[in-house]
């Protein structure tokens, strides 16, 4: 069976192969894995990638392209099959880069602080000078036990003589760890007696230490305020926001940290102190965890378009009131010019030769490797020096003729721009192919591993982000251009358990209860991330009801109900009025309503037209309906970032694929199904909000979003149906109020006025109620204020204290105008109210920064 | 280091102004905060003394925090709390200048030539050549380029003494390029000036920047003031300045030596120094960020007035 799995394998022979030997026999460390694969049934390999994706499409789990025409969310692309590492290995890679981090820190405490290397003649100046890199407003700055490096990552590839080598650095805000331990979760799902057999080592205790790290200096940057005993540093993770390439993992990072998701815009500089602006007002902030670029981190000291940081950051850093990791200016060190000069600047800052090489590198600033790469372009990449210059790398071998002089003119007009690399021999490794039939595949791959500064040194984590070649070309492996990625296994030494990390004691003192750090961008994105579910609900609804009418009675036999579902649909924009002969589109309120609910039951549209708009209502974006609605709910909940769940992630993203997979023209029981799964899907996510989350102010948002959504819609439809003709019928309206088997239950009859009227205005048990809503909504408000204040209760109040006094026996009847009118004004101060929150709590109103400059 | 060459220290001070910078900026609607950072404070060193200093700000500024950039110029960052809809900030200084060596005596002939400095530059590990790299190379508002490096050839010729090819170079930018405060604004590439061959003080500081530093020559921006010469028997007009941009180069024997190629001069009593850096984005005497105000009308005037040396 195994010569058989083997036997499609391909090993190229000019290069290093992961998994089998020179002799064609596995490595003794894949041999669990591929005598699995060989004995199981065929088809579990298909199941488990397919588990995969679906894991990644319902997690949600995206990488957004810059280049991509049709939208800017790509699914993460995760093969089954793990790259796996022994740990004899792995302790030489540790190693390696554990000094390496150590070195590239203290190459930017020297650069930032004496440049003795400089004079030394062991970097050359324009290397710094020269350097769009080069921060020179940080110049000088202090750090806590020296480490401006944080994080530290590094890619590694492996050359046909098996010894492993770096081609590139990341120390300014490393990517992709986040998606290490995204793929570790689902991976570890599908292999779970394979891992613990292997003795694979876990790697989110590397995140803890990560957190604890921070933390620990971040107690020290006190801006002369220490901490109270028992209290924690705030620590935020400072985010560009939603279209970053990064953003999905900037958003699991945070969760996985338990660190708030920042905008520049949520912090404030005041007094040289960072703030975070949140519900409860200004929270100092001790730690900035930054995955925004280095000179965009401060319009003021910086690059002056940024508006993604933070006015004043550079000068709070400098006087050490805040840690910024990694500290400002660390993106200098990521310059494929610096690699040529590590081998002298470690044995010189260390003491100790460099353990790993780089991949040869000559800097085109100097004249003698100019030379030499011009001597021989064809076995060279040319990268730019500095990453700010945004260039594709160009394969020497790839130019020919003009093109080849063209780029020689070019390298020598600005030779310290470029640098050229030795074409690196990647190393190859399985992948599965999905088929049919599947099996093993190979592909080239790289890897990048993650170290972490800690008061006691640097620590690796053990494992990291394997990507593979697309295939296409083996010589460029990017998640930009569309790579795959694999889960990393580091085995743990033999005879030894894979280690637990330590877990650190939570003390009495710790405890948290509420919510303090909640943003004010982020209460306003739950307030309406609570209305948008809530509309997404009621738009279901009423298309069901709506379709349900037209598809199951004939138009000789529909109830006199029908002109007023039929209005309430043109209402909510999902019938254009235009449709309508000699009727121009009324936004009319209240009153005058029934006067114009009048002038509806005029000429009718067609039952063809009115099909067709509603169906298209349910599935396209393009017009004002469900599909339109769901894609406004998916927009908000990106900015929720750590706030999601991933369960409810989960949800939402099954809803947002299955729309998105729906017909263009769907037919009518299609229709029905989607409506139903949606709406199935939204309770599910209400669900997830009633039970799954804590009761926090973030959840009082929420839930207040949504409970004024509700108001709004429940008492705008009552209105309409108490203008209904005497004869409608009552169903639908309970269909709409989801109240139907309720009424059922309790009556079993025919729907009248009174009892209906009873359940859905004054049954406080009753969740679609008029009364639940506001009772609720003013409890929400209650608890709010106790802490912020008056808020817009007293709005609410004088109409409860109204529905309080209705009597069942005397004002529950049709056509009551009394009620008509209490019902329009409890629309119209929900509106109000809403609008209320908006400008006492979110205060977003002019927020738009301008740059004075030219003088 | 090399700014003070030993002989001024004792010279009598050539001239003394004082200059007032006057920036007003009136918003449509209301700023809510404003955090400036100003480059206003007129630099200290041997040719320039200040005498009084004060920067007045409308309405009452808070968090004012001075300190000095990483090129050695006295900057302010202040933050305004305070709605507001107009912003006012009124710099006045008292400035003394010492003489500088004038053309006759700076020997322009006798500086080595400039393909030594080159090399100088790229090899030698001093303080002074390491400071100097500061300014060598191509800067957010100086890019260098074969075309820059064609315009500065025809007076960089082989073996020339560095300091006479700046002083014609200069004077070619002067002669080649007009006048034209309509032609360009603070973002117009250096490479569109060198073919529109028109622009303003910042953009012949830029240019005659960007052609040294082409050559592997390092040179840098200054930021100040120029005194101006009311049309004979007419009042000095109040407000009726501006902001100065010129250029310094470094010899290594002479130091740094400024040019101005707007006036077609080597700098001397004439020139009042903010600052300097590697180009206009390093001292922009005013920037910063305000939240809310919609559109924004900016009025700056700058009154330079000759004092009696003795006072």
């Amino acid at each position: 069976m195994l010569s058989k799995l083997l036997a499609q394998y391909v090993a190229a022979p000019d290069c290093y192969d992961e998994m089998l030997a020179a002799s064609g026999q596995p490595r003794p460390h894949w041999r669990a894995m591929l005598e699995s694969l060989a004995t199981e049934a065929p088809d579990l390999m298909r199941q488990r990638q397919d588990a995969v994706q679906r894991q990644v499409r319902e997690n949600g789990v995206t990488y957004n392209v810059y280049t991509d025409a049709k939208g800017v969310q790509r699914p993460w692309d995760l093969n089954a099959l793990p790259l796996i590492l022994p740990q004899d290995e792995w302790s030489g890679i540790k190693e390696a880069v554990i000094q390496r981090a150590t070195l590239m820190n203290q190459i930017l405490g020297d650069v930032y602080g004496e440049q003795r290397m400089l004079e030394e003649g062991l970097l050359p100046p324009a290397l710094i000078h020269g350097h769009a890199g080069y921060l020179r407003p940080a110049q000088g700055m202090k750090h806590s036990d020296g480490v401006a490096l944080h994080f530290y990552a590094c890619d590694l590839a492996r050359a046909a003589d098996g010894r492993w080598w770096v081609l590139s650095d990341r120390t300014q805000a490393p990517s992709g760890a986040g998606y290490a331990l995204e793929n570790r979760s689902i991976i570890a799902r599908i292999f779970p007696d394979l891992m613990r057999d292997l003795k694979v080592q876990p790697i989110r205790g590397f995140f803890r230490t990560m957190r604890e790290s921070l933390a620990d200096w971040g107690r020290q940057c006190t801006g002369g305020v220490p901490l109270r005993e028992g209290e924690e540093p705030l620590m935020v993770l400072l985010t560009p926001g939603p279209y970053n390439e990064t953003y999905y993992e900037q958003a699991f990072l945070a969760r996985t940290l338990g660190l708030p998701l920042v905008e520049g815009g949520d912090l404030t500089v005041r007094h040289g102190l960072v703030w975070m602006k949140t519900l409860s007002g200004l929270q100092r902030v001790h730690v900035i965890m930054r995955r925004v670029d280095d000179d965009y981190c401060d319009p003021l000291e910086l690059h002056a378009e940024s508006a993604l940081g933070v006015v004043g950051l550079t000068e709070a850093a400098r006087r050490g009131n805040v840690l910024i990791a990694n500290s400002l200016g660390s993106g200098l060190l990521e310059s494929g010019a610096l690699l040529g000069f590590l081998p002298g600047l470690c044995r010189r800052l260390l003491g100790e030769p460099l353990k790993m090489p780089s991949v040869a590198t000559w800097w085109c600033g100097e004249p003698a490797a100019l030379e030499e790469v011009v001597a021989q372009l064809e076995q060279l990449v040319i990268k730019p020096s500095f990453p700010q210059l945004r260039q594709l790398p160009v394969f020497g071998q790839d130019l020919k003729g003009e093109a080849r002089a063209a780029f020689i003119a070019q390298l020598r007009a600005n030779p310290s721009n470029y640098v050229a690399q030795e074409q690196v021999q990647l190393s190859q490794a399985p992948v599965w192919r999905p088929g049919p039939p599947g099996g093993l595949s190979a592909r080239a791959i790289g890897l990048r591993v993650y170290a972490c500064a800690t008061p006691n040194g640097y620590v690796l984590m053990p494992g990291g982000l394997t990507r593979a070649a697309t295939g296409l070309d083996a010589r460029v492996i990017a998640m930009q251009q569309g790579g795959g990625s694999k889960d990393t296994w580091v085995q743990a030494s033999a005879g030894r358990a894979a280690p637990r990390p330590l877990q650190r004691v939570t003390r009495s003192q710790d405890l948290v209860r509420d919510d303090t750090h909640l943003s004010s961008r982020m209460a306003e994105n739950l307030f309406w991330f609570g209305r948008h579910s809530e509309r997404c609900d009621n738009i279901a609804r009423l298309l069901r009801v709506a379709l349900n009418i037209l598809f199951d009675v004939r138009p000789g036999y529909r109830g006199a109900e029908w002109p007023t579902i039929e209005h309430l649909c043109t209402w909510f924009h999902l019938l254009d009025p235009k449709l309508k002969q000699g009727q121009s589109q009324s936004q009319s309120q209240g009153q005058e309503q029934e006067q114009e609910l009048a002038t509806h039951l005029g000429p009718a549209l067609s039952d063809e037209e009115i099909e067709a708009a509603l169906l298209l209502a349910v599935v396209s974006p393009k017009v004002p309906g469900l599909a339109r609605q769901v894609q406004k709910l998916f927009s908000t909940a990106n900015h929720l970032g750590e706030r999601m769940s991933v369960d409810n992630w989960r949800a939402l993203n099954r809803l947002v694929q299955r729309m998105a997979g729906a017909e263009d023209q769907p037919s009518q029981s299609e229709a029905m199904t989607l409506l139903d799964d949606a709406t199935a899907a939204l309770m599910t996510m209400s669900g997830f909000a009633l039970d799954g989350m804590t009761r926090d102010m973030g959840w009082r948002f929420l839930s207040l979003g949504r409970r004024l959504e509700r108001l709004q819609f429940q008492s705008l439809v009552l209105q309409h149906a108490l203008g209904m003709p005497a004869n409608g019928s009552l169903d639908w309206l309970l269909e709409l109020s989801d109240s139907i088997i309720t009424y059922r239950a309790r009556y079993r009859a025919q729907p009248e006025w009174l009892p209906v009227l009873d359940l859905l205005v004054l049954d406080e048990s009753n969740p679609r109620s008029i009364m639940f809503q506001m009772e609720g909504i003013l409890k929400g408000l209650g608890k709010i204020a106790a802490l912020y204040g008056p808020c817009g209760a007293e709005q609410l109040a004088p109409l409860n204290d109204e529905l309080l006094a209705l009597a069942q026996g005397t004002d529950l009847y049709w056509r009551n105008a009394r009620l008509i009118d209490l019902l329009y004004r409890v629309n119209v101060a929900s509106a109000a109210l809403s609008e209320r929150i908006g400008l006492k709590f979110f205060t977003y109103t002019d927020n738009v920064l301008h740059r004075t400059g030219k003088v | 280091m090399s700014d003070s060459p030993t002989s001024v220290a004792s010279a009598a001070p050539c001239a003394r102004f004082r200059v007032v910078h006057e920036t007003l900026y009136t918003y449509q609607s209301i700023v809510a905060l404003s955090q400036q950072y100003l480059h206003m404070t007129p630099r200290s060193f041997p040719y320039q003394r200040t005498e009084a200093h004060s920067i007045l700000i409308e309405p009452a500024e808070e968090e004012t925090v001075d300190g000095t950039d990483y090129f050695g110029n006295g900057t302010r960052q202040f933050a305004i709390i305070l709605p507001h809809k107009s912003l006012r900030v009124h710099a006045e200084s008292t400035v003394v200048l010492l003489p500088r060596l004038g053309l006759e005596r700076i020997g322009l002939k006798a500086t080595p030539p400039w393909e030594q400095l080159r090399t100088l530059m790229q090899q030698d590990k001093s303080a002074a050549t390491l400071e100097a790299c500061r300014y060598l190379y191509a800067s957010p508002h100086v890019s260098c380029s074969p075309a820059l490096e064609q315009y500065a050839r025809i007076s960089y010729t082989a073996g020339r003494p560095h300091l006479d090819a700046a002083l014609e170079l200069c004077h070619r930018i002067f002669e080649d390029f007009e006048f034209d405060d309509e032609a360009t604004d603070i973002s117009t590439p250096l490479e569109e000036v060198l073919l529109g061959r028109r622009g303003v003080c910042q953009d012949f500081a830029h240019l005659m920047i960007g052609c040294l530093r082409s050559l592997g020559l390092p040179a840098r921006y200054l930021s100040g003031y120029i005194l101006t010469h009311p049309p004979v028997g007419q009042p000095r007009m109040i407000g009726a300045d501006a902001s100065h941009a010129w250029v310094s180069v470094y010899c290594p024997d002479q130091g740094w030596v400024d040019f101005d190629p707007t006036n077609r001069c080597l700098v001397q009593c004439e020139h009042i120094t903010l600052g300097w850096g590697r180009d206009f984005s390093d001292v922009t005497p005013m920037r910063g960020i305000v939240l809310g105000g919609g559109e924004q009308e900016l009025e700056v005037r700058v009154t330079v007035t000759p004092l009696p040396l003795d006072a």
